[in-house]
């Protein structure tokens, strides 16, 4: 390349104004960042832009705008921009920041925008010593020089300010420098040179391809560990576009306990890892405890507390069949692991979750009208009152599965382990939806006095029990008329209005009773029908809950308003059985945790250099900002004339009260 | 240094030994809750307020009344925060909800004050203005004090400073703002940039109003793991100063831009005035918004295992930090001056407003806990 164009190229480069339009860029750049999520399956996208801009995006990096080489590249144009502008700059800097300028010519100080003549009759040795000693004292170097006819006194204040340019820019080359050391470059430099390529599967470590896997040795890198309870790992994953890569650890990290403390408002405070990290190298093992803001470093490795998950925690389920025509629905207890699946009757049962602590708000949410004077009395006081009747409770453990069909549709549950007590009844929850996008909707089936749901159940298979029914009709209509004899028919019409409703109950709940009123009665009677309808099939409900206790030998209840309501809230609870859509509950019956810690390790040997940049940077900037430059220039003629001149590098309203301020002293030394 | 030890006169010592035994103090009471880095923050906050308060002498007595009004509220409490609601000094005036709702009502009082001043050329309404001011940050500021007491009667392990949500750090943006303008008044001896400066103080003041009404954001909750540190006690309040700085910047760039077209001319301060205020406050709110993101980055690395990982709040910080770089380096270097910087000034509170609240509204990330 001839000079010239070598020239141009290094005024461009170290030019403001390209400086300028790199950070332009690269701000433009960042705002897209934030705009568009970054690092989402690529799926997601799709769904987003469509199939028209989704491949255009991708092909300019929008979904990894930081990771993408247009974007390295500015901040690689941007490091040797402020190089430059440092090697430009500097020379001119350090002989500023060095000179006195003791051979300034009068001529020129004249040119000065800020300047005083004055005469002195002093003798000009005498004066020049006091307006030195003056400016020494407000904190100026001075300089004399003697030439014919004068003397001048050349003085500065502040050169640390031009110290401060060197200072914050060099502060940010280094920063830069650090940051593309840590950055996703030398990564992208790694696979390139050693041909490695990410994996979309990487669950068995013996399956990992070579390709994928990183040696020891990577300059440095961001990845991620997942150790369950009671087992050790040694190989973190690295997430790469939509693969990941496997970087071998010198160490091997064995997780002892992960522990989770709450406050009272079920509000995290506290994740702790108890860990043995053993040295592959030495086999030495030492034990400590990660937690969030507390991380360990390691051989060059910083190890962070990430997140936690399940690591496998094993659960004891039972099942209670709902469907009796699916005999091959199983109803014998299981056990089953988190994060697996088996199969379930004809479907699949996959575990996906298990909580062993749960805090709700159990407060009857009941809206209080308040006044404006009324609520500005609450926020008055102290800060700490919670008067919005929140009450939280850990409403123990739960798990959350899918049922999936061979059609591969799914839906999903969430059931509570213990009753949940609401508006006074305890029931057992069961949560229910078709889609991740949907809220749960929950199944309450109440519990018996023993805090049992198997009795719910008794009393729900012999109800729905077609043969059955007739005798459940048959108790029910003797006990609402027990003097009537056995042929009497008001009886046996009782008896077969009971059936059928029971019969219509069985098929669809309350929505094909209410479906068959809605057909047969007319429209303004059938409030009254709809209400005998629940009075029959209650009454036949609690007559069933009878039987089944007489069939186990248990004595007959005795009515009551609280066992009137389990009969109502069984029966409703049936009905929406109709919709749950699951073969069985499944009961959890126990359980054995396993929790699973989520560590993050990286090696980031530019962060001490982004650090050190960081101090520059920070030394720097007070030094251009706070630190103001000055030069005072005071030429004393033999002839008695004085010329006193001020200048600084920047004009600001400072520099012209201080040059009153000189400008006055001086005056008064004459 | 030692030209500026020998201007000390007798108050000023005594202002330092104060500071100093309350630092004694609050070591001796309070180490067991401190691990090292905050007792070096301890160390390090007694010769900081006390140069703070040498250098700019009206500090002493606003620190002096905080200390009454704080000592007074925490005294009351006796330990037990149900007093909040028996005794009638507490309820309405010493504990920290009640403090912070005299400084709001101060606040909108002060900016009434300055208008008037401004628009009636009243130099008694403009003087209120800053007496109101002043009170509004004595109230203010206890009430964050109190506050502090408060969390900690909820139990020792809910207690915490108060600079961990966005109710919070309004308090301290009004507490802050408020402040660095006074210094400026001070300086330039010129109250009439207070209706403007103030503006921004009630806008904010407004909705912590809002906010606590219809929020209840003025809950104080306990601290999530990731804010379980020290590095929170120097990273938010150095980021308020910055935030507070730009926002006096914006609020003079407005005066400015007024002034030029003539409007409320002769009752502004000149424009070269203007001007100056303008550069200071973005000169020094740019200083702290750079320590601010640094130390953001240092916590950064020891809370998400990395310095910068471009998150939202992070990118944007650097937006805004690039923002008020290329201020001034068209100001300093390029030496230009003028309506062009003042719209800049005022558009630059945009950004910074978007950086600070925007990204929590709109944008997720790892910020998540300022959320609105």
């Amino acid at each position: 390349m001839p000079n010239s164009t070598l020239r141009a190229w290094y005024e461009l480069l170290s030019s403001m104004r390209f400086a300028v339009s790199l950070l332009t860029v690269l701000s433009i750049a960042s705002i897209i960042g934030t705009v568009v999520k970054q690092h989402e399956p690529f799926n997601n996208y799709l769904n987003q832009f469509g199939p028209f801009w989704f491949p255009l995006f991708e092909s300019l990096g929008l979904y990894g705008v930081y990771n993408a080489s247009w974007f390295l590249a500015i901040l690689v144009f941007l490091l040797a921009s402020t190089t430059l502008c440092i090697i430009r700059q500097s020379p001119q800097m350090l002989r500023e920041m060095k000179s006195f300028r003791t051979h300034a010519r009068e001529a020129s100080l004249r040119q000065f925008a800020h300047k005083e003549n004055f005469l002195s009759a002093q003798p000009p040795a005498t004066l020049a010593a006091a307006a030195s000693a003056y400016l020494t004292s407000q904190g100026f170097r001075v300089k004399e020089d003697k030439r014919d006819g004068a003397r001048l006194l050349a003085a500065k204040a502040g050169s640390a300010n031009r110290l401060g340019y060197l200072l914050a820019h060099g502060g940010i080359v280094v920063i830069l420098v650090g940051g593309l050391l840590d950055g996703n470059l030398p990564l992208r430099l790694l696979l390139a040179l050693e041909d490695k390529h990410p994996t979309t599967f990487a669950q068995l470590r013996e399956a990992i391809p070579a390709q994928a896997r990183l040696s020891e040795g990577t300059l440095s890198f961001r990845g991620n560990l997942f150790v369950p309870e009671g087992e050790r790992s040694s190989l973190a994953t690295l997430n790469v576009d939509d693969g990941v890569l496997v970087q071998d650890l010198p160490f091997e990290l064995a997780l002892e306990k992960f522990s989770i403390e709450h406050y009272t408002t079920g509000a995290p405070k506290r994740f702790a890892s108890e860990v043995i990290i053993t040295d592959r190298a030495s086999g030495q093992s030492e034990r400590h405890t990660i937690e969030v803001n507390h991380p360990l470093t390691f051989k060059g490795l910083t190890i962070y507390q990430s997140s936690f998950d399940d690591g496998g925690s094993s659960l004891e389920l039972l099942p209670h069949r709902l469907d009796a025509n699916t005999q091959a629905t199983p109803v014998k207890a299981l056990s089953a692991t988190v994060g697996t699946q088996q199969p379930f009757g004809d479907q699949t049962l996959e575990i996906t979750s298990f909580r062993s602590f749960n805090i709700e708000n159990m407060a009857d949410t009941q809206s209080t009208s308040q006044t404006i004077f009324s609520t500005l009395q609450s926020r008055m006081g102290s800060a700490a009152r919670h008067d919005d009747g929140k009450k939280f409770v850990n409403v123990g453990p739960n798990f959350q599965f899918k049922l999936r069909d061979a059609a591969g549709q799914a839906r999903e549950y969430q059931n509570y382990m213990l009753p949940i007590t609401q508006e006074g009844r305890a029931f057992m929850l069961s949560g229910m939806r078709t889609s991740p996008n949907e809220n749960f909707r929950y199944l309450r089936m109440p519990v018996d006095e023993d805090g049992r749901i198997e009795s719910f159940f008794a009393l729900r298979n012999t109800l729905l029990n077609e043969s059955a029914r007739h005798e459940i009709a048959r108790r029910f209509a003797k006990s609402s008329l027990p003097k009537a004899t056995a042929t009497d028919p008001m009886l046996t019409g009782l008896i077969d209005t009971a059936e059928r409703t029971l019969s219509l109950f069985a098929k669809d709940g309350f929505t094909a009773v209410g479906g068959f009123i809605e057909k047969n009665v007319p429209a303004d009677e059938r409030e009254k029908a709809a209400d005998v309808f629940v009075k029959i099939l209650n009454g036949c409900a609690w007559e069933a809950l009878q039987w089944v206790r007489e069939k186990a030998a248990q004595p007959r209840l005795e009515f009551t308003e609280p066992r009137a309501q389990y009969v109502r809230d069984a029966l409703w609870a049936m009905s929406d059985i109709f919709h749950y859509g699951a073969p069985a509950y499944l009961q959890l019956t126990g359980f054995e945790e396993v929790r699973a810690s989520v560590f993050q390790i990286t090696r980031s040997p530019g962060q001490a250099w982004v650090f050190l940049g960081s101090l520059l940077l920070v030394a720097g900037v007070y030094f251009m900002l706070f630190v103001r430059e000055r030069r005072a220039f005071v030429l004393i003629k033999d002839s008695g004339d004085v010329l006193f001149a001020m200048s600084a590098n920047r004009k600001t309203l400072d520099f012209e009260n201080a040059f009153v301020l000189h400008r006055d002293a001086l005056k008064g030394l004459l | 240094m030692k030209r500026f030890l020998h201007t000390l006169r007798t108050m000023d010592w005594l202002y330092g030994a104060g500071l100093l035994a309350l630092g004694v103090f609050a070591w001796v009471r309070y180490d067991h809750h401190m691990d090292i880095f905050e007792e070096a923050i301890l160390l390090s906050s007694v010769p900081a307020f006390a140069w703070l308060g040498w250098w700019w002498k009206p500090f002493q007595k606003l620190a002096a009344a905080v200390l009454l009004l704080s000592l007074a509220g925490i005294g009351l409490y006796e330990g037990d925060l149900a007093r909040a609601e028996k005794v009638f000094l507490l309820k309405y005036i010493f504990s920290s909800q009640t403090l912070i709702g005299w400084m709001c009502m101060l606040f909108f009082f002060a900016n009434g004050a300055y208008w008037l001043g401004l628009l009636r050329k009243s130099e008694f309404a403009a003087g209120s203005g800053t007496a109101l001011t002043w009170c509004a940050i004595a109230m203010g500021w206890a009430g964050m004090m109190v506050r502090w007491h408060e969390s900690y009667l909820i139990g020792a392990d809910v207690g915490h400073i108060p600079v961990s949500n966005l109710y919070e750090v309004f308090v301290l943006f009004c507490l802050i703002t408020s402040l660095i303008y006074l210094y400026y008044e001070g300086v330039y001896r010129t109250r009439q940039m207070g209706a403007f400066v103030m503006l921004v103080v009630s806008a904010a003041t407004g909705f912590l109003l809002w906010y606590a009404f219809t929020r209840g954001a003025h809950e104080i909750q306990p601290l999530i793991p990731a804010l379980q540190s020290y590095w929170m006690k120097i990273h938010v309040p150095a980021n308020f100063v910055g935030y507070g700085a730009f926002a006096i910047a914006a609020m003079v760039g407005v005066a400015y831009l007024l002034a030029a077209r003539g409007v409320l001319a002769s009752r502004l301060p000149s424009l070269t005035v203007l001007d100056d205020v303008m550069y200071r406050a973005i000169a020094i709110g740019f200083a702290f918004f750079t320590l601010a993101t640094i130390l953001g980055a240092l916590w950064a690395a020891e809370a998400w295992g990395t310095y910068w990982q471009w998150d939202p709040k992070e990118t944007w910080a650097l937006i805004v930090w690039l923002n008020y770089g290329a201020w001034l380096h068209m100001r300093l270097t390029k030496g230009l001056r003028g309506p062009l910087l003042a719209w800049w000034a005022v558009m630059g509170l945009g950004v910074t407003t978007f950086a600070f609240l925007g990204v929590n509204m709109f944008l997720s990330g790892l910020h998540s806990y300022g959320a609105l």
